[in-house]
């Protein structure tokens, strides 16, 4: 459960260009990072709803999240510069379970934007990453231990045959293939959000054959 | 000396999802409660535009049984005063809802949901489903209209002369939005109800209409984002505002706002927000002359 929902009005650090991907750290204050897979809504100047972002990296002081630019919220968060102010939220939903004796992620394209805390979570298992391409891959530096697929070779191909406990982000097809492929995997899913903390409804996944809200359920699910 | 009260607009906020937040309310409105359970609309359920938010939830809801049994208990236990949403597709709905609500203490009032731009209308007028529910409670009721009616002064006559005691203006109006690589639909259900910055004239004139036209109380809502946005509200004739998309954005927006309500009314000489009530009619009448 989230403590007392507030905003927090915090600066941008500095962002990095990753791949066609920005990492976008700001000043962490008194913020709890939370656990692996929470997330937080990011104000996105000039839009009229924040974006939901999973917590990608919790350096010393800081927050970063990774962003794909594909539209005009994500867009207004990766042009944005040092010293610039934003309000975030969070964190917010279930994170992964780390009670887990033999990890292994698995990523996909931004999916994979949780996976470096989780990795120095876990003590940096081995990780399994597909991208669509080699510029795409170049954010796989931020997970170490990981093996990198390029399509059209898809993670599923590169999966052991006992791969342990599976703990992935990614696009849909990917997290249905993991799905049935790995009924305890912890799967961490995306949807459309306005608020974050259950408030509009907008981001239902099926769950049980029930429509649930992912941000207070998940995002972070068990697939079966 | 009157004090503006501030609610939440039906379905922007879960009570029991962030207690927190509808705390800072001074009464907390039920997402919209239908007879029977509804899974709601499968999505994509919203989408954001330049200047508000399209969203097509489509009343998902337990029902009325197990809001009874269970949300209804949980929610007393806020202490916050409680607006319970009622919705349906027929006259015979809303009446069986608040028919099952009217014996339940915890609610003070109920608020008539005849407008979801997201689901299917009822075949009876506003006013016969207004009566059908006036017929089975007597908690006070406010009727909440869309601001798509081509005569809103005449809708709210008529639902105030079939036994509404108030009016809650605006709910969403309906609007599309369009991807703008496929150029299809963003909702899965094509259509949803626009919400955000971008309702706030619509609301203040469907407000300022209906206040000349009845003679009850008004909540306003549409487009509410700061204070000054409630005060405008309230000199279009509202005496409560409520808070809707602004919730998804900032949860806490009913203590920021409320500060700033009444620092704005003080700013132009009114001792509390209410006392600016129904400002801009008179200005209106003035200058017709």
């Amino acid at each position: 459960m989230n403590p007392v929902l507030r905003r927090e009005l915090v600066a941008v650090a500095g962002t990095e260009q990753i791949g066609p991907y920005t990492l976008l750290r700001v000043a962490r204050g008194e913020i709890d990072p939370g656990v692996p897979g929470q997330f937080f809504m990011c104000e996105a100047p000039g839009r009229v709803l924040p974006r939901p972002m999973s917590l990608c990296l919790a350096p010393a002081g800081e927050l970063a999240f990774l962003i794909d630019p594909i539209g005009p919220g994500t867009r207004a968060l990766c042009a944005l510069a040092s010293g610039d102010l934003l309000h975030i939220l969070g964190p917010l939903g279930n994170g992964f379970d780390l009670g887990v004796e033999r990890p292994l992620l698995v990523g996909g394209g931004i999916g994979i934007a949780p996976l470096p805390y989780l990795s120095a979570a876990l003590g940096e298992p081995p990780a399994i990453l597909g991208f669509r391409t080699a510029h795409h891959a170049e954010a796989a530096a931020l997970v170490p231990n990981a093996e990198v697929v390029i399509e059209p070779t898809y993670v599923t191909a590169a999966l052991p045959d006992d791969p342990g406990d599976v703990l992935a982000c990614g696009p849909e097809p990917m997290l249905e293939a993991l799905r049935v492929l790995f009924p305890s995997a912890q799967l961490a899913w995306e949807a459309p959000m306005a608020c974050g903390y259950g408030a509009c409804y907008g981001c239902v996944v099926e769950n049980d054959g029930h429509l649930e809200r992912l941000c207070i359920e998940g995002p972070v699910l068990r697939a079966a | 000396m009157t004090s503006v009260p501030l609610l939440n607009g039906s379905g922007c906020l879960d009570a029991l999802a962030s207690p927190e937040v509808a705390q800072q309310l001074d009464a907390f409105v039920t997402k919209t409660i239908t007879p029977l359970q509804r899974e709601g609309n499968p999505r994509a359920r919203i989408a954001e535009t330049e200047h508000g938010m399209l969203n097509s939830i489509g009343l998902q809801g337990p029902g009325i049984d197990r809001f009874v049994d269970n949300a209804l208990p949980q929610l007393a236990a806020l202490g916050v005063p409680l607006w319970v949403s009622v919705g349906g597709f027929s006259a015979d709905d809303f009446s069986e809802v608040c028919g099952r609500l009217d014996n339940q203490d915890v609610v003070g009032t109920i608020e008539l949901n005849l407008s979801c731009p997201n689901v299917d209308e009822a075949p009876e007028t506003s006013a016969e489903l207004v009566a059908a529910a006036r017929a089975a409670t007597a908690k006070p009721l406010y009727a909440k209209l869309s601001p798509a009616s081509s005569n809103i002064a005449d809708a709210a006559r008529a639902v105030v002369a079939a036994g509404a005691d108030g009016l809650t203006l605006v709910n969403t109006i309906r609007g599309l939005a369009l991807d703008p690589q496929t150029l299809r639909p963003k909702l899965a259900r094509t259509v949803g109800g626009y919400s955000g910055p971008a309702l706030k004239p619509v609301a203040l004139a469907c407000v300022f209409a209906c206040a000349n036209a009845v003679d009850v109380p008004i909540v306003g809502l549409g487009g509410v984002q700061t204070g000054l946005d409630g005060l405008e509200l309230v000199a279009a004739g509202a005496s409560v505002v409520a808070l809707g998309t602004v919730l998804f954005t900032d949860p806490a927006a009913p203590a920021r706002i409320r500060a700033e309500l009444e620092a704005e009314a003080g700013r132009r000489g009114f001792p509390q927000p209410g006392d600016a009530r129904g400002v801009a009619r008179k200005t209106a009448e003035l200058q017709q002359f």
